[in-house]
């Protein structure tokens, strides 16, 4: 479960003074359902979800994540939580069962639970191949598979998805969109970010659009479509952005 | 601090680290391999160039000296000279070092000898060494035929040669190999590991901050739940084991040189010169440089990560080098005494107690107040590396 209360971040910027990031921004996302946090480049998106992953921290409000407060219980968040992004990259050096192992090592994992738990995830995702092949030597699409496998060995409840298939071809995002998926099909609550409205209706149960750090509407798409009278999301997207309804 | 965590985020640092080139490079490659190849081909340049201006047979103009045979013939017969005929501009030419001396032998030179004294001149050219070494060859010649004159003198008068040296002086070293050493590499030991510890620990600084963030692992580690401090401590200790062991094994790789190479870069096969260096006193250097270290470490990690990518850490960090470099320096000095004010000054005071060390000395309270100070001036640095970690300003600047 996340809850986000009139999260807000402001920025202090040299040029611009203070920037307003995330205007006090809440919604609920419940566990068996993904949000999609649909927005322009600069909406406030990626600030939103470093909140959520405590990253960084709010200037006020706070939020929820399964059960943990982002402000006062941080590492218990993060402990709680599998965060995915185009620019959560992987060590180049290790390799790909390093990279698990360590981050298994970090969730506090006994060395027993990392080689079960990675065997599993390494079967499911097709990664025996090149388990102990360095990460600068994988192709995009092995690299997102270790991504994957990193953010799924401690079994969080909690998956954060911040524009995940940002630059990827089609296969690679592809195989993103259905990890997101069978995500929720096991019961986690997921939040991911896009600007890609097809992603969005293919995958959400509920939708946030936000626009200038401020969530301009939230609901189902079929609420969104019977509130903005208007069937294609693009159009509630440019509405909604524009007007703030 | 979560020391389980602070070891597991050092483990995997350091393997990462170990298997970047960069890093090996400047660890283990240069102290092991580049320093002995330049030491050797130093030895090796300076033997074959001064062993040839050495073996030489200087070209020496004389002026004068048509009514004084004796002196021109002894001259002529003098091993490692030779005289070529004398020209107008003969001074010219040891000016363009065609040859390498002109000598003035004055009207009369035989026929004053041993009653009023005749003058003689040499001119060379000084920061030539061929001309130099003519000039050393010419006065042993002219020493030595007054001598013979005098003895010659002696003879005719009837009187003992024994005149000539009446005594003579033995000059014995006191000083044991290991004060010799010390007086030599008192001040160059402790300013070669400060710049090797400063050195070795400066690519790794860079590589797990600021290259972490260009990467993009940054973030990634970010959303684990290691606290940003035992992050901290685990990349920080890699940089400090990187630190000490470029200076270890720069001074190892030294020290083998150095033993190998010990003719040839002291005085030349014919040296006597005993040299060597307490074993103790290094390892006391060591423990001494262990709180530097920790404070180049964390000096370097705040700097490092306050940079957007591993080139702009680069601009931020080698101007760093001056103020490291400056007071070692500084303390390898003459006159710069370790006392309770440059006890106070950071990487001076540890290269001037090095310097103690060396020498066989123990001031034990400067010691003492020398690693304290060091150990506040490097609790001062983990501590804002600590802050800067912890600061979003940094860690996502744009």
């Amino acid at each position: 479960m996340i809850e986000a209360h009139e999260l807000s971040k402001v920025f202090s910027d040299k040029k611009r003074g203070d920037v307003r990031a995330a205007d006090s921004i809440s919604f609920r996302c419940e566990p068996g359902q993904i949000y999609g946090l649909l927005g322009a480049n600069g909406a406030g998106k990626t600030t939103t979800l470093r909140m959520l992953a405590t990253i960084l921290s709010p200037t006020s409000g706070t939020a929820s994540v399964a059960g943990f407060d982002v402000v006062r219980e941080p590492a218990q968040v993060r402990a709680h939580i599998g965060f995915l992004s185009t620019a959560t990259a992987l060590y180049d050096r290790l390799t790909a069962a390093e990279t698990v192992e360590y981050f298994g090592q970090l969730y506090g994992l006994d060395s027993a639970t990392i080689a079960r738990r990675t065997s599993e995830i390494f079967k499911t995702l097709d990664m025996e191949e090149f388990r102990d092949r360095r990460c600068a030597k994988l192709s995009t699409g092995m690299k997102q598979k270790v991504s994957i496998a990193r953010t799924l060995i401690h079994d969080p409840p909690v998956m954060i998805f911040d524009e995940p298939t940002n630059g990827l071809d089609v296969m690679a995002a592809r195989s993103i969109t259905d990890f997101i998926r069978q995500c929720r099909d096991r019961g986690k609550t997921v939040i991911f970010s896009t600007h890609v409205m097809t992603e969005v209706e293919k995958l959400c149960d509920r939708i946030g659009i936000i626009h200038g750090g401020r969530l301009r509407t939230e609901g189902t798409l079929d609420d969104l479509r019977k509130r903005y009278a208007k069937s294609n999301l693009e159009e509630i997207f440019v509405e909604a952005s524009g007007d703030g309804r | 601090m979560n020391l389980r965590n602070a070891l597991i985020v050092f483990r995997k640092e350091l393997r990462d680290m170990l298997r970047d080139k960069r890093t090996i490079r400047s660890m283990v490659i240069i102290p092991m391999v580049a320093f002995p190849m330049l030491f050797v081909v130093i030895g090796w340049a300076q033997e074959k160039f001064s062993g040839e201006a050495e073996k030489e047979v200087s070209l020496v103009m004389v002026y004068g000296g048509e009514d004084s045979p004796k002196v021109v013939q002894a001259l002529r017969d003098f091993p490692g000279i030779q005289i070529v005929p004398y020209k107008t501009d003969a001074r010219q030419e040891v000016s363009d070092k065609t040859i390498r001396a002109l000598v003035e032998i004055p009207a009369g030179f035989d026929a004053s000898s041993g009653s009023s004294p005749a003058n003689a001149s040499i001119d060379y050219y000084d920061s030539d060494t061929r001309s130099e070494l003519a000039k050393e060859k010419l006065q042993k010649f002219f020493d030595d035929y007054r001598v013979h004159i005098a003895r010659e003198a002696l003879i005719a008068r009837g009187l003992p040669t024994r005149l000539l040296e009446p005594f003579t002086v033995d000059a014995k070293n006191v000083a044991p190999p290991a004060k010799v050493g010390a007086a030599i590499f008192g001040g160059l030991i402790p300013y070669l590991i400060i710049i090797f510890c400063f050195t070795g620990a400066m690519y790794p600084a860079m590589d797990l901050t600021a290259g972490e963030k260009e990467r993009g692992t940054m973030e990634t580690i970010l959303t684990s739940p290691v606290a940003r401090t035992d992050l901290v401590m685990g990349k920080f200790l890699t940089v400090v084991v990187a630190s000490v062991t470029t200076a270890v094994l720069s001074l190892l790789s030294l020290g083998i040189t150095f033993a190998l190479t010990k003719r040839g870069m002291f005085g030349g096969a014919g040296s006597t010169r005993q040299i060597s260096i307490d074993p103790a006193a290094l390892v006391g250097v060591v423990v001494m440089l262990l709180p530097i270290a920790i404070l180049f470490a964390s000096v370097l990690l705040s700097v490092a990560l306050f940079a957007k990518s591993y080139r702009e850490a680069q601009t931020y960090v080698s101007p760093l080098i001056f103020i490291v470099i400056a007071p070692a320096i500084i303390g390898t000095l003459p006159g710069i005494e370790l006392n309770w004010k440059t006890a106070l000054v950071p990487i001076l005071n540890t290269s001037l107690v090095s310097k103690e060390i060396i020498a066989g000395n123990h001031p034990w309270t400067l010691m003492a107040a020398v690693f304290a100070m060091t150990c506040v001036y490097a609790t001062i640095g983990i501590v804002a590396a600590v802050r800067m970690f912890n600061r979003e300003d940094v860690l996502f600047r744009v």
